[in-house]
């Protein structure tokens, strides 16, 4: 017994229990992955392409919403005032301070003019970044939040001008797509 | 199930069978001659009434299945079919509807009644802490269950339930598009909650099972908390709590049938009879209302991951709870501290369930709720972790009856 233990300890047969071990446990692993990926995505889902939009009818002050990928997407055609009071904003002193646009690195800060290429259009997925709501608009004759820009009824979240996270449980800014503007009057999402 | 067997086969077809499976002495043995306490009350009466509850919501789940098509463009339609169209689907929908509020209204009571009892301290912890897996597996599978009619609330309430799980860091948007099978709540979704809504279930019946298996070994607690200590503390199961079981049972039977036939919609949401539409959110967000406290614990925290840690943290709690109390004393009859510390913790729930059923902005006699939400969870939280453990050690309980047989006897001395 105690020669077996010298030897480290190691037999043949601890080699083949080893072995068998993680030969199965890797079997199972491997049985188990299908199970586990089906839940993911089907390639259905992941094939769901780009919308083009047509902007001629969206009026200063107004926003659009239309769905894409399942989700509402906001496009806003700000007023002047809108746009100034978004650029009014000290960048540093947000709860986000990061520019979560898709269009451009991840690293950019939140300035309007990195939320909106186009200062006049903010174009944006309107899910609010706290859990999943649809925020609502606010317009001066119905305001909503304290920062002009969208509030969402389900926690509080407040959003200003550039859809940016203002105050409230939500963590980040909300998401500004990928887009190309194919014309002054046409956008394409995607 | 456990302990000596008092079980005598009669009949030969009987000893044949129980040499081979003992089915017939496992039943004697824990549903006729199992010995329980003489003194359990009316609140002992809510895990039978449970067990009713359970093989309700299962029965008319089965049937319900039979006429609802789990498809986003068609379940919405599929629904008002059973409540119009198939024979007595009304009937049976209001039923299940309805069951799943009774249910959650008799695990309230089963649970606030084993905490006032002390059920859940030693030798009983695991009967308890699987009480509280039954409890999450129950809030798992009403929440499927409230997304298959996909109206507005079931499809709000999944995006906003699922979403939690963004709050994970660095992994929770992989696992809730997981979740979902898509980017958002979709038809992928709803056609795994209608899968899961149907398991579950019977996974919780399996779970009850080891529920009822732990709680035949140490056997019931009673109200005075203290140990079965000769045979006269004893009754047999049948008939004694056999009948009352049945009695108390009509009784909750009676305001069941109250609810379905008199106001069905009683606990519903009038925005959950508008078809799901992914655009646009309902003004008020409200979950069911067995769910509402936690969904207030959730709103109070103004930040998403510590929201969602304070609201998972409360039930997670609960399992740690055999060990927080210190007190050797199990009842709270004698225990003159907790059990008024007990009934704030009883209004501190209702408080937060009330606050959580209130827009997120409320102002109630000039205070603000989400700040009553606040103390309130503060005080769920101190009540375990501080209030539990400090008042074991430095209240004096009350002398405790020499046994449960003194205690009821005519002749004997007063219990207090």
């Amino acid at each position: 017994m105690a020669a077996t233990i010298s030897d480290a300890g190691t037999t043949r047969r601890d080699f083949l229990y080893v072995a068998t071990g993680a030969v199965g446990g890797v079997g199972v692993a491997a049985a188990a992955w299908p199970f586990i990926d089906q839940m993911n995505p089907s390639t259905a889902a992941l094939a769901m392409g780009s919308t083009e939009i047509d902007l001629t009818a969206v009026q200063p002050g107004q926003q659009i919403v239309y769905k894409f990928r399942g989700q509402p997407l906001f496009v806003r055609r700000r007023t002047p005032a809108e746009i100034a009071s978004a650029k009014d904003v000290d960048v540093s002193a947000l709860p986000d301070p990061l520019a979560r646009n898709l269009n451009l690195p991840d690293s950019t800060l939140a300035n309007d003019a990195d939320r909106a290429t186009k200062p006049e259009w903010l174009i944006l997925v309107g899910v609010c970044t706290h859990l999943g709501c649809t925020p609502t608009v606010s317009t001066p004759q119905m305001p909503e939040g304290d920062y002009g820009g969208w509030l969402c009824h389900c926690h509080g979240s407040m959003y200003d001008t550039a859809g940016r996270i203002r105050k409230g449980p939500a963590p980040q800014n909300l998401l500004v797509p990928q887009y190309t503007f194919l014309s002054d009057t046409r956008v394409k999402v995607g | 199930m456990s302990g000596p067997s008092t079980y005598n086969p009669q009949s030969g077809f009987e000893r044949w069978l129980d040499s081979r499976l003992p089915l017939p002495r496992l039943l004697h043995d824990t549903i006729h001659t199992f010995p329980t306490p003489k003194n359990l009350n009316i609140w002992y009466t809510f895990g039978g009434i449970l067990a009713f509850c359970l093989g309700v919501q299962i029965v008319t789940g089965i049937v319900l299945a039979m006429h609802y098509v789990a498809n986003a463009n068609l379940a919405f339609n599929s629904v008002e079919g059973i409540m119009r169209d198939v024979n007595y689907g009304w009937l049976i929908r209001y039923i299940h509807a309805n069951g799943a509020s009774m249910f959650f209204l008799a695990v309230y009571i089963h649970m606030f009644r084993g905490l006032y009892y002390g059920s859940y301290k030693a030798p009983r912890e695991l009967i308890w802490i699987i009480g509280v897996l039954i409890y999450v597996l129950m809030m798992a599978t009403a929440f499927f269950g409230y997304v298959l009619p996909w109206g507005q609330m079931s499809f709000w309430g999944a995006t906003v339930i699922t979403n939690l799980f963004t709050a994970i860091p660095v992994v929770g948007g992989h696992i809730a598009t997981w979740l979902w099978g898509d980017f958002a709540v979709g038809d992928a979704t709803l056609n795994r909650f209608f899968s899961l809504h149907y398991l579950l279930p019977f996974i919780i019946a399996g779970v009850v099972g080891l529920h009822i298996w732990a709680l035949h070994v140490p056997g019931n607690n009673n109200p005075l908390g203290i140990d079965v200590k000769s045979p006269q503390d004893t009754v047999p199961f049948h008939p004694f709590y056999t009948v009352k079981d049945a009695f108390y049972l009509t009784l909750f039977v009676i305001l069941f049938a109250g609810f379905v036939f008199y106001a069905p919609d009683f606990f519903g949401n009038p925005d959950n009879y508008q078809p799901a539409n992914p655009l646009v959110t309902p003004p008020d967000i409200v979950p069911e209302w067995y769910l509402l406290p936690f969904y207030a614990m959730l709103r109070s925290i103004p930040n998403k991951l510590l929201g969602v840690i304070v609201m998972a943290g409360a039930l997670v709690t609960l399992v740690f709870l055999p060990w927080l109390d210190t007190s050797r004393v199990r009842s709270c009859r004698f225990r003159p501290l907790m059990k008024q510390f007990f009934w704030v913790f009883v209004v501190a729930c209702v408080l937060l369930g009330y606050c959580g059923s209130q827009s997120v902005d409320a102002v109630k006699l000039g205070i603000p709720m989400v700040w009553v939400a606040r103390i309130a969870s503060l005080y769920y939280y101190a009540f375990f972790w501080l209030i539990l453990p400090i008042v074991g050690l430095i209240e004096t309980p009350k002398k405790l009856p020499a046994s449960i047989s003194q205690s009821v006897l005519p002749s004997a001395a007063p219990a207090e």
